[in-house]
């Protein structure tokens, strides 16, 4: 107990001495913890609110119709079918044409008893339920024609007055809407000069009227087709029920409606889970580099530790504690932020119950995202504790740097080059896997832009010929604008603290390099340059890890990547040049602010 | 407090450098004047803390003044910007410090060689005038190792060998033996009185008052004044050793 004690108070106590660095450790962790409780979270929203409306609705297991009379007494059989507990309907539908606002949609019109159905009682969220004269939109419909209760509307010549709004579990919500009626439906865009045969429904929206107004209105509608909604004794196994009722009918399981009616928020969760893990890397580069150059700074610390009798393990726990405490408050806030901010990217599925606001931690939520987060930690620190640890006491206490490395070939290659690449260059040969890690964080973000510019492509075609409304490409676009913003502001934070760990690693060689007659000005631009180089190298190798990136994840949605705009050779150029100019301007401060050190205080405070 | 039959190449009047402000102000160097001659050797003595390493550092325009100038071969330095003093450390002045502050990953050769790069000298000429300069001090079968496979005296060789890689006008050297044993000591005298013999402006801070005897001038520090000066001859008999006692 004393030991944890001690190591719990050593850590606390070196994070209130550096706070700086600790927030430099928190951002980076809490970036990435975010990011990937979003994902998480919407993974868990995609099916809440379909769950919910299934419950408040007494949802179908399977629904069946059929497209003749003629085979009405099919689904009178099927509703006495083995398995089958409950069953509403046969209820007719017809296709029809409906005005409202001075806007016109195709829509499907169920006809409902004004009593409660067994099954698929769809739940009116505004207003009442049908009754004569009066109708009822599905809610995500409503919401897209921006019709309120109380509006009038026109259905196949009549006007009507609209009694509520209702969600069903029967049926993804518009514009997804399956198709029940005879003449068929197309949903999604059309694409340009291409003409749809006049009887096809597009996007048609759902609403329902009473059995007698729908046989009314199908006198000069067309035909009519019907639907039953059925209760199974398994609703698990309903792949083997349509499996051993299948013939002239159609059957949709909830599995499937539950598939295509939460699709917008499985791709939001699937974008945001990737850039997770992009973020995640990131985090691990900015750690590396943060613990690093701590590690380096707490050399003399490591010895008093061990000259007053810390073993090598203690001192290790020591030099972790710090970095899980801070993960851990970064996995909490993420969590929070996550939890918080996941409803702005739900809000799409108005045609569910309690759609927006639902999301909400789990256990298993939680779990992962802590675990992660210690993960990273683990992985950036681990390392470098151990080397800590097993340290030399009295060359520690002595606080004895370690010797830089030496790149014979690059001091060769560099003496030809002019003064500020001259140096430059061996700074870079001084710390090889900081370089490797900028190149890999600037690589990661490369390659997160391309993907979010194919993307951003990809969904401005949407509204015109793709499969998203121009709401759902809003959000779609919201969830990228968080990936964006996440990813740039954790790469900017790595390119600063690169630059300041290379400002301060260097900072005697710096100071000697002046002393010997090198300018302020090559000492900064050599510092910045040195940032400059990796960023170039991490932007070209980021395109074609943004391909690949690109193409994993139309491998993961099932997306057409033929079909894929892919970003243009002059924004592939603008992306390469942008990124280096941003990592020049970001290290600009700090490399100024290391070219210009006093070089008497430093070789006077440091030795050789 | 200074020598006029020639124009000195470095000149210091009323040279201050303050630290901190009000009641905790320290004169780290105060009014001090100063001349010095081409080819003369001038060591600086006195206790730690009283100013030496400083005012080494202001005439070598490593740091600034608080007050007073200083003139390089007739050249006013102390207001210059931070770019034309790097410039003037490349070719005109150049240190050697007490730690020796050699890179850790360049080897000898590299170390010497790499003031007259920051010069603009071609890479060719740059190592064939280091090589040069290591042989001449007997380091030619060392020129590849790096730093830590050297001795302390071998070290501050390199390090004196950097210095005058760019054939600068005043060599200043801060406590160069400070880190050194006997040997490495005489090792190091005996070089400084090569480059006196053979023309080099030397200015040596110490506080070892046998190395202030090889002086051709030595003057005593205090509280950042320069209190007393002493004209010597055993800088130019050329029997450094066996003045300071460091060899019979």
């Amino acid at each position: 107990m004393g030991r944890i004690l001690l190591v719990v108070r050593l850590a606390l106590r070196d994070l209130r001495q550096r706070r700086t660095e600790a927030a430099l450790l928190m951002i980076a962790i809490l970036a990435a913890t975010t990011t990937l409780t979003l994902g998480l979270v919407l993974r868990e929203a995609a099916s809440d609110p379909y769950e919910s409306t299934r419950a408040a609705t007494n949802g179908p297991d399977v629904v069946a119709h059929v497209a003749r009379p003629t085979d009405l007494a099919l689904l009178e059989e099927l509703a006495t079918a083995s398995g089958v507990t409950a069953h509403s309907g046969p209820y007719p539908v017809i296709a029809g044409r409906l005005q409202a606002a001075g806007r016109t949609s195709d829509v499907q019109v169920e006809g409902r008893d004004a009593t409660i159905a067994a099954v698929d009682q769809p739940e009116v969220t505004q207003g009442s339920w049908v009754s004569g004269g009066q109708v009822v939109l599905e809610a995500a419909f409503a919401d897209a024609l921006d019709v309120n209760v109380g509006d009038p509307v026109t259905l196949g010549g009549k006007s009507f007055t609209v009694a509520g709004v209702a969600v069903t579990a029967a049926m993804p919500p518009h514009p997804a809407a399956s198709c029940i009626v005879t003449t068929g439906c197309v949903n999604g865009a059309i694409p340009q000069g291409r003409n749809l045969p006049a009887r096809l429904l597009h996007n048609p929206g759902l609403v329902w009227l009473t059995q007698a107004e729908v046989r009314s209105l199908a006198l000069t509608q067309g035909p009519m087709s019907y639907v039953t909604n059925l209760k199974l004794a398994d609703p698990g196994d309903t792949q083997a029920f349509v499996a051993a009722n299948s013939g002239a009918l159609i059957m949709q399981t909830w599995q499937d409606i539950l598939a295509e009616a939460t699709d917008l928020a499985k791709d939001s969760q699937i974008l945001l889970l990737i850039g997770a893990w992009l973020l995640g890397l990131l985090a691990i580069a900015s750690l590396s580099v943060l613990v690093g150059g701590r590690m380096a700074d707490q050399t003399r610390r490591v010895g008093l530790l061990k000259a007053v009798g810390g073993t090598p393990g203690l001192v290790a726990a020591v030099l972790l504690a710090e970095y899980l405490l801070v993960a851990l408050i970064a996995a909490a806030a993420g969590l929070v932020i996550g939890a918080l901010t996941a409803p702005l990217l739900t809000e799409s599925s108005a045609g569910l119950v309690g759609s927006a606001g639902t999301p909400s931690l789990t256990w298993s939520t939680i779990g992962l995202v802590t675990a992660v987060a210690l993960g990273v930690a683990v992985v950036a620190t681990a390392v470098p504790a151990v080397r800590g640890a097993r340290s030399s006491t009295v060359s520690a206490l002595a606080n004895a740097a370690r010797p830089p490395r030496r790149t014979g070939w690059l001091i060769a290659v560099s003496t030809r080059l002019p003064v500020p690449l001259l140096l430059t260059l061996r700074l870079t040969a001084r710390q090889p896997r900081r370089v490797v890690l900028g190149v890999v964080s600037i690589g990661v973000t490369v390659s997160g832009i391309y993907v979010l510019l194919a993307l951003n492509t990809f969904l401005g075609d949407q509204p015109g010929t793709g499969a998203y409304s121009e709401a759902q490409v809003i959000v779609l676009r919201h969830v990228l604008g968080v990936w964006m913003g996440v990813l740039l502001a954790l790469a900017a934070v790595n390119a600063i603290v690169i630059t300041w760990a290379t400002v301060l690693d260097n900072r005697h060689s710096s100071a000697l390099t002046r002393a010997l007659g090198a300018t302020p000005g090559e000492m900064s631009t050599a510092l910045a340059v040195a940032q400059v180089l990796p960023a170039f190298a991490g932007a070209v190798l980021g395109l074609p890890g943004g391909f690949a990136l690109f193409a994993a994840i139309n491998a993961i949605t099932g997306g057409d990547g033929d079909r894929a705009v892919l970003p243009s050779l002059w924004q592939l150029l603008t992306l390469v040049v942008g990124t280096v100019f941003a990592v020049a301007v970001l290290t600009t401060v700090p490399a100024c602010i290391g070219g210009r050190r006093p070089v008497t205080e430093t070789l006077q405070a440091e030795p050789a | 407090m200074s020598e006029t039959a020639d124009p000195p190449v470095l000149h210091a009047r009323a040279l201050r450098k303050e630290y901190g402000k009000g009641e905790g102000l320290v004169r780290a160097v105060d009014g001090v004047d100063l001349d010095i001659r081409a080819g003369e050797t001038v060591a600086i003595m006195g206790p730690s803390g009283c100013g030496k390493s400083t005012l080494l550092h202001l005439l070598g325009g490593l740091d600034r003044p608080s007050g007073g100038e200083v003139l390089l071969n007739g050249r006013r330095i102390d207001n210059l910007s931070e770019k034309a003093l790097a410039r003037m450390r490349r070719t005109d002045v150049s240190y050697v410090f007490q730690s020796f502050h050699l890179m850790e990953e360049l080897t000898a050769v590299e170390n010497v060689e790499l003031s007259a790069l920051l010069a603009g000298c071609s890479p060719r000429t740059a190592r064939r005038r280091a090589e040069e300069l290591l042989d001449q001090l007997g380091l030619a079968g060392r020129s590849k190792f790096l730093p830590s496979a050297l001795s302390g005296g071998q070290r501050q060789r390199v390090a004196v060998a950097r210095a005058l890689s760019n054939e600068p006008l005043v060599v200043l050297a801060d406590e160069p033996t400070g880190n050194l044993d006997s040997a490495a000591t005489l090792d190091v005298l005996q070089l400084f009185d090569e480059l006196h013999e053979y023309g080099q402006t030397l200015v040596i801070v110490t506080h070892d008052a046998r190395i202030a005897a090889t002086a051709d001038r030595m003057f005593s520090m205090r509280d950042g004044v320069l209190i007393d000066e002493t004209r010597l001859t055993g800088g130019t008999n050329g029997k450094l050793g066996a003045l300071v006692g460091l060899e019979d």
